[in-house]
């Protein structure tokens, strides 16, 4: 599927949910979405479209904590970034490990690193830093001090 | 009723590069499940990354994994020329996809060689290390070193290979192919390893997709992706090749895989050289003077599997943030699937199968009962159990 149908498919789907896409380059392509409708989009990508979930990258930046879940159509070498931002000061989500067993080691190591909280996830206990780092310090976010 | 045991693989162990523990829960000789514990050494690489410039940053991912160094700095590489629009020069393509397939030769004939060791055939792993020598041997002539190679930078590479090293090259990979075909002999038509191999560790193609798994964990179970074919990078959409696949999802498809795939990288190596010999001698970098604002997400097909870079700019000479993710990352996981039901004896090699890295340092690895306490095997007695029941299979043959 080349990336402009692709993206004309997920806005046409989820007409409320997508809020903008954007076409990054010749094969990466981004959609913003609402935070609350992660999981029904997803749905679509992985199970409808056969989309690889290849993982989902974390950073803080002045608009909040922003997730982009990369997602990669294997047949024509696109990637589809999806955008949520999080507030700072609660950011919370639905964990998308009960449907894709391969999200649940990332959405853990997000919790470690930037307090993200997975709403419902399956295995909610820490995976890189069990009895290493203090409880409620995220070394990730911005303001935070070595 | 039976008594639950845990046998702890790691946290040093030579399963693992890195300091890992697996705890396999068994009943009797049989696994009921796995759990896991990481963080012994996370190096926060992704969190230094933000300190160091772009030219720095190459160094750093090139010492995140040891065995395959070059697949960090090529996906990072091709991240950032993402994000700044930057087209490389065909003889620095060439070099770059040359560097990459000899990693995937070394890296191959390594697991090949660990995986008979584990299964106690140990003239598999002398063979197999006696063929990987050469390939280092290459890379100290075309980079200076047997690892990182420090061959990659923004807009290039680093160091040209010259019309002397192009015959040597040759010649080491016209040696290789019958060494190759020996290799692949003595595994593909081994009774003795199709009986330990064959129907052991099974992953269906659902599993590997529901996991997320890449390479030839994933190629092994009849998931065709290739990142090379797929999202083609450097030279790979300008020679011929194939992706190799197998349908079983066993330990054996997986050797398999490894074994073909190696001629498939003398193949891609061969043309490439002869993609060299036309294009100017020197053209091997575009002068890149700045990175404008944006994100990139490279990615470069390692001996593994896809590794994954995300890298976010502001104009300036650092990664806002910059995420990795490593094959392992998401092969590991599928160790849920492989082992469970296995016995403890086929645990090691389901375990080594999807070739999670090795660690040189094995500290501690035992085997105890979970009720007294009362210690049962160690690391070196757990292999020892392998390669006992191998013996015990050639006798009966």
């Amino acid at each position: 599927m080349d990336k402009q149908t692709l993206l004309e498919n997920i806005t046409k789907q989820f007409p409320d949910d997508v809020t903008d896409t954007t076409v990054v380059k010749s094969n990466r392509v981004t959609a913003d979405i609402k935070s609350e409708s992660i999981v029904k989009i997803t749905e679509y990508l992985f199970n409808i479209l056969q989309l690889r979930f290849i993982i989902a990258s974390a950073y803080h930046t002045k608009e909040g904590i922003e997730i982009l879940y990369h997602f990669s159509d294997d047949e024509s070498g696109n990637i589809i970034n999806i955008h949520v931002v999080l507030p700072v000061e609660d950011p919370q989500i639905e964990t998308l490990a009960n449907m894709i067993p391969g999200a649940n080691w990332i959405e853990r190591e997000m919790h470690e690193i930037l307090g993200i909280t997975f709403k419902n996830h399956p295995e909610p206990e820490k995976l890189i830093s069990e009895g290493n780092w203090a409880e409620g310090v995220y070394p990730y976010r911005k303001n935070f001090k070595s | 009723m039976t008594k639950t045991k845990i046998i702890p693989v790691g946290p040093y162990h030579p399963l693992q590069e890195e300091p890992e523990l697996f705890k396999l829960y068994c009943e009797g000789e049989t696994v009921k499940d796995i759990k896991w514990e990481t963080g012994y050494n996370h190096r926060g690489i992704e969190k230094l990354s933000e300190s160091k410039s772009f030219d720095q940053v190459f160094f750093l991912v090139e010492r995140i994994c040891g065995i395959c160094s070059t697949s960090h700095p090529f996906a990072f590489a091709n991240a950032m020329e993402e994000i700044g629009d930057i087209e490389i020069p065909n003889r620095a393509k060439y070099i770059r996809s040359i560097v990459g397939e000899l990693e995937r030769l070394h890296s191959h004939y390594l697991w090949v060689g660990l995986a008979g060791h584990f299964l106690g055939y140990n003239t598999v792993w002398m063979w197999a290390w006696k063929y990987r020598e050469p390939v280092l041997d290459l890379f100290e002539i075309l980079t200076g070193n047997r690892n990182s190679y420090a061959m990659f930078k923004i807009g290039g590479v680093r160091r040209d290979i010259n019309e002397e090293q192009i015959k040597i090259v040759r010649k080491t990979m016209s040696d290789l192919k019958k060494k190759n075909d020996l290799l692949t002999g003595a595994v593909m038509d081994d009774p003795v390893i199709h009986a330990r191999t064959k129907g052991v560790g099974i992953l269906t193609r659902q599993d590997v997709m529901s996991y997320a798994a890449v390479g030839p964990t994933a190629r092994a179970s009849g998931w065709e992706i290739d990142i090379r074919r797929d999202d083609p990078y450097a030279a790979y959409d300008m020679v011929d090749w194939n992706v190799i696949t197998a349908e079983e999802g066993d330990v054996f498809a997986k050797a398999q895989v490894r074994l073909l795939e190696n001629y498939e990288s003398i193949k891609i190596i061969e043309q490439c050289l002869d993609g060299l010999e036309k294009e100017p001698e020197g053209d091997t970098e575009v002068k890149v003077k700045e990175v404008p604002e944006g994100i990139g997400t490279g990615r470069a097909e390692a001996p593994r599997g896809e590794v994954f870079h995300f890298v976010k700019t502001d104009g300036t000479n650092s990664p806002v943030r910059h995420k990795i993710r490593a094959p392992s990352y998401v092969n590991i996981a599928t160790f849920k699937k492989a082992c469970v039901g296995q016995t403890i004896s086929d645990a090691t090699i389901s375990l080594a199968a999807v070739d999670p890295c090795y660690c040189c340092t094995e500290r501690l690895a035992f085997a105890y009962d979970y009720g007294t306490r009362k210690k049962l095997f160690d690391g070196n007695q757990l292999v020892e159990l392998s390669q006992k029941k191998t013996e015990e299979i050639k006798k009966n043959m």
